[in-house]
Parts: structure tokens; C-alpha cells; sequence
């Protein structure tokens, strides 16, 4: 479904992506995983295009994105920090995106779900940092696209919506959705992940399933199996 | 991109600022009126602060309204919607709601005022329309300049610098060549420096139509001299679009490529 060859990317003199290769086709729960500034976001912007990548190309479900904008309309995208146009209510901005995407939405079963009904006629500025999460989850699950992109869906959750959130992600897994999602929560990694993509120094130094992972560092975690992948390369 | 130009209205429509400048513009017309008891005069006093201050207020609303809806940009970006609608949206709702706050302000005072039963209607619309053409030309570099620089306090430094030199500056620089050359034939020279700088062309272009030759000057004179008055309207009214499409081709050019 996600195609990527030979992606770079500086910024200035900063390299941040030098030649990352991926192929996502399964549907399901891919976790990318690797330090800060490994180029984890700069990867999810690319495949958005909001990041112009220097060179190498991006195609989902065949399709190359370089310059396009339709392609969009198949993802949906939970943005690292949830940040808003301040003056907007929440269910004015709800009812905005939905009007802009053209897509059917259905905002109100996850309003519900991550009890946002007393926030609604709130303005974005007056929210909390989780309540803005929980804000930007509803924007993004009220459409069902095949494609999801989360970049650190979890920062400044409350167990329950949490909880709310792995069963939404896990019902959408079962009807065909494919999720990229990047976290440092290394748990939820061994919880719901079926591949592992590990970026480090803007190149994947591993791709595949956990087992794959734990056979081949012969650990039993992510994170020692990670570590000593990263210390393989290094030595 | 209709709706963006709509949602960024909406937007301001919120803010304060679309009203304080309506009413600063409202203010402006009703003291201008009350100091000259006559149309016709108040047209040109008029002129000389608008062809300063609209530019002047579009810069600045221009880089504040780009800086201050980035987070908006940036939800727009992961959207299905063109990077160029997007930026031109915005800068059809910044400029748009300038140029209401400006003609609904200034034309209320004019039309109580008896504007409808006055000679001077048309030297009037002809202020209106140049200032919402300063209000699009220097919105458009506005967005262009904060489009450029991240850091917010270069973007405005740069904007005010870029007003500064064109409402200011230029005409300095301009006026010491014309003394340090006059042994020189500078009709050419003089013309198209004016086509160069929007806010000399605005003053020429309203000069020409109010046709006072005292205020005309060197530039204005050589300008009616090379164009008449009706040419060197429309030339002038050309160029003031021109004005308009550069920045703002500029601006799409820019958004295409820019990194978020």
C-alpha cells in the first residue's frame, strides 16, 4: 500500500533522511520506532506531503504522491502536536474538516467515546494538552480511510482513552486498515505491532515482524532487541 | 478554495482587528470631512494618508495573520485540498477582509456626506479601488516575506523594512538622483521609477484623475506628458495589477516548495 525508494532529505546541513527504502503492503499495525530526531517524523511528513523530500519517491496503493493532492483523502493523520486555530469551537472545527475532506464523518460515537460532549461548544484555546489529543483523535478517526498515519498517538492520554484508542485502532486493523504509527512506548509496541521499523540516522536498520526481531537479536523485548541493533551497526 | 477563503473570513470576522480597523478607517473619513467641509478636498487629503497607511496596515495584518494561523495551515495541510489554494485562500480572506474594513470605512463618512449628488464620485471610487489594491499587492508580499522566514520577528522586521523602503525610502533615493543627474534627460528615468515603486504609482495614478497639476509633480507631469491622462490611467491601473499578480505568483511558487 506504502511504496517508499531511496528517500532523502536535509534540511540546510542537517541530513535527516539518506536513502530509506519501505514497502508497507499488509494491513495492520506498523510501529516506527528509533531515537529522537532519527527522522521519524520527517518520514510521515514526506508520505503526507508536507515535507518535499529531495530525492526518491513515495506511491500509496500504486499511485506516486510527488506534487499530488488527492491521494490525502486516504489518510488520516494524527499530528504530534495538536495544535488548532484558537477562536474555533470544538464541534465548529469538527463540522470545518468535514466540510473541507467532502468525506462522510462520523464525529459523534468517538465524541461520546472520549467524552468530549461537555467541550464541544468550548474554544480550542481553552482546552488541556490531553483534551486537544483527544480533539485531534475524533478529527482524525471520524473518516475511515484505509491509511492511517500517528505520530506519538498516546502523549498526554488518560488510561481510558487510551484503552479507547487501542480498541478503536485494533477495530479498524480488523476491517482492512493499514497503521503507521510512531511511539516510544515500547509495551504498546509488543502489544499491538505486527512489523517494527527501526530508523535511526534517517536509515531503516530493520524492517520486519517482532518474531523475525526476536530471532534474529535472540532477545525476548523490543527494547534490548532494538538496542542490540543499534549496537551492532555502531561497532 | 472558496471555503478557505470563507473559514480565514469567518476568522477574522472573529478577531478584533477586522473592526478596529474599520473603525480607524471609519474615524479617518469623519475627521477628514469635518477639517475640509467639501468632497472634493477631502478626496485629496484623503490620498496622501492612504497611500501610506494602507500599505502600512496590510503589511503588517499580512505577517500577523500568517504567523498567527499556522497551526490552522497546518491542519489544512494534511487535508485533501491544493498546498496552492490553501495560501491563496488565506490571502484572499486577509486581503478581502482589509479591503471591506477600508471601503465600508471610508465610503459610510463619504456617503453621508452626500457623495451620491457630488461631482467627486468618481475621484472617490478611483481612491477606493487603488487602496484595495495597495491592500492586495502588499498583503501578497506580506504572506510572501512570512512564507520565507520561520522566525517570526525577521518576518515582521523584513515586512516593516520592505514598507518602509517603498513608502519612504524610494522616494529619497529617487528624488537625490533626479539632483545629482538633472544635466541629464531623466524623463525616462523618472517614469520608470515610478512603475517600479506601487505606492508612487497609486499617487500618480489618483493625481491624473483628479488632474491638479501643482501636485502632480516632476514624475506625475512627465507621466502625463508621456500617456495623457486617460493612457496614462490605464497603464497606471495595468501596472497596479501586475503589482497584484507578482507577489502573488510569487507566493504559489513559494508554497509549493516550502517545508512544514
Amino acid at each position: 500500500m506504502i511504496e517508499i525508494t531511496n528517500l532523502h532529505k536535509r534540511f540546510g546541513k542537517n541530513t535527516v533522511l539518506s536513502g530509506v527504502n519501505l514497502s508497507l503492503q499488509e494491513p495492520g499495525i506498523h510501529a516506527v520506532l528509533g531515537p529522537n530526531g532519527s527522522g521519524k517524523t520527517t518520514l510521515i511528513k514526506s508520505i503526507l506531503g508536507m515535507v518535499c523530500p529531495d530525492q526518491g519517491s513515495i506511491s500509496i496503493g500504486g499511485q506516486p504522491t510527488g506534487g499530488q493532492w488527492l491521494y490525502r483523502k486516504d489518510l488520516g493523520y494524527l499530528p504530534q502536536i495538536a495544535e488548532f486555530p484558537g477562536n474555533l469551537k470544538v464541534g465548529e472545527l469538527f463540522r470545518m474538516i468535514e466540510d473541507l475532506r467532502q468525506q462522510p464523518a462520523a464525529p459523534e460515537p468517538l465524541v461520546e467515546r472520549f467524552g468530549l460532549q461537555p467541550f464541544l461548544n468550548k474554544k480550542l484555546s481553552t482546552l488541556s494538552g490531553g483534551t486537544r489529543q483527544k480533539v485531534n483523535l475524533v478529527l482524525t478517526f471520524m473518516f475511515e480511510p484505509p491509511v492511517y498515519i500517528l505520530d506519538e498517538p498516546t502523549t498526554g492520554l488518560d488510561p481510558g482513552a487510551l484503552i479507547a484508542l487501542k480498541e478503536l485502532i485494533r477495530t479498524r486493523v480488523g476491517s482492512g486498515a493499514l497503521f503507521l504509527i510512531t511511539t516510544h512506548i515500547m509495551p504498546l509496541v509488543e502489544e499491538m505491532a505486527q512489523s517494527v521499523i527501526y530508523l535511526l540516522e534517517g536509515k531503516v536498520y530493520f524492517e520486519g515482524s517482532l518474531k523475525t526481531l526476536y530471532t534474529l537479536t535472540g532477545k525476548t523485548h523490543v527494547e534490548p532487541a532494538i538496542a542490540a541493533i543499534a549496537a551492532r551497526h555502531h561497532v | 478554495m472558496f471555503k478557505i477563503v470563507r473559514y480565514s473570513f469567518q476568522d477574522l470576522l472573529r478577531s478584533r482587528w477586522s473592526y478596529v480597523y474599520f473603525a480607524f478607517y471609519l474615524l479617518l473619513g469623519f475627521v477628514m470631512l469635518f477639517l475640509n467641509h467639501d468632497l472634493a478636498k477631502g478626496v485629496i487629503t484623503l490620498m496622501n494618508v492612504i497611500i501610506i497607511l494602507v500599505p502600512l496596515i496590510a503589511t503588517i495584518f499580512g505577517v500577523m495573520y500568517y504567523y498567527s494561523s499556522r497551526e490552522f495551515t497546518a491542519l489544512l495541510l494534511a487535508q485533501p485540498i491544493r498546498r496552492s489554494r490553501i495560501f491563496l485562500g488565506q490571502y484572499l480572506g486577509v486581503a478581502g477582509s482589509l479591503s471591506l474594513s477600508l471601503v465600508l470605512g471610508l465610503g459610510l463618512p463619504f456617503v453621508l456626506y452626500g457623495l451620491f449628488r457630488s461631482p467627486a464620485i468618481w475621484d472617490f471610487v478611483l481612491l477606493l479601488v487603488t487602496g484595495v489594491f495597495l491592500n492586495l499587492i502588499f498583503t501578497a508580499l506580506a504572506f510572501l516575506v512570512a512564507l520565507s522566514n520561520d522566525n517570526r520577528i525577521k518576518g515582521f522586521g523584513y515586512a516593516v523594512l520592505l514598507w518602509l523602503f517603498l513608502a519612504v525610502v524610494y522616494d529619497g533615493i529617487f528624488l537625490l538622483s533626479l539632483i545629482l543627474f538633472e544635466e541629464y534627460p531623466l524623463d525616462s528615468f523618472a517614469l520608470g521609477a515610478t512603475l517600479l515603486n506601487p505606492i508612487d504609482l497609486s499617487r500618480t495614478l489618483i493625481l491624473l484623475k483628479l488632474d491638479i497639476s501643482a501636485l502632480l509633480g516632476y514624475t506625475g507631469a512627465v507621466f502625463k506628458a508621456f500617456f495623457g491622462t486617460s493612457l496614462g490611467m490605464l497603464v497606471s491601473l495595468g501596472v497596479l495589477g501586475l503589482w497584484t499578480a507578482a507577489p502573488v505568483a510569487a507566493l504559489v511558487r513559494k508554497a509549493r516548495h516550502k517545508d512544514f
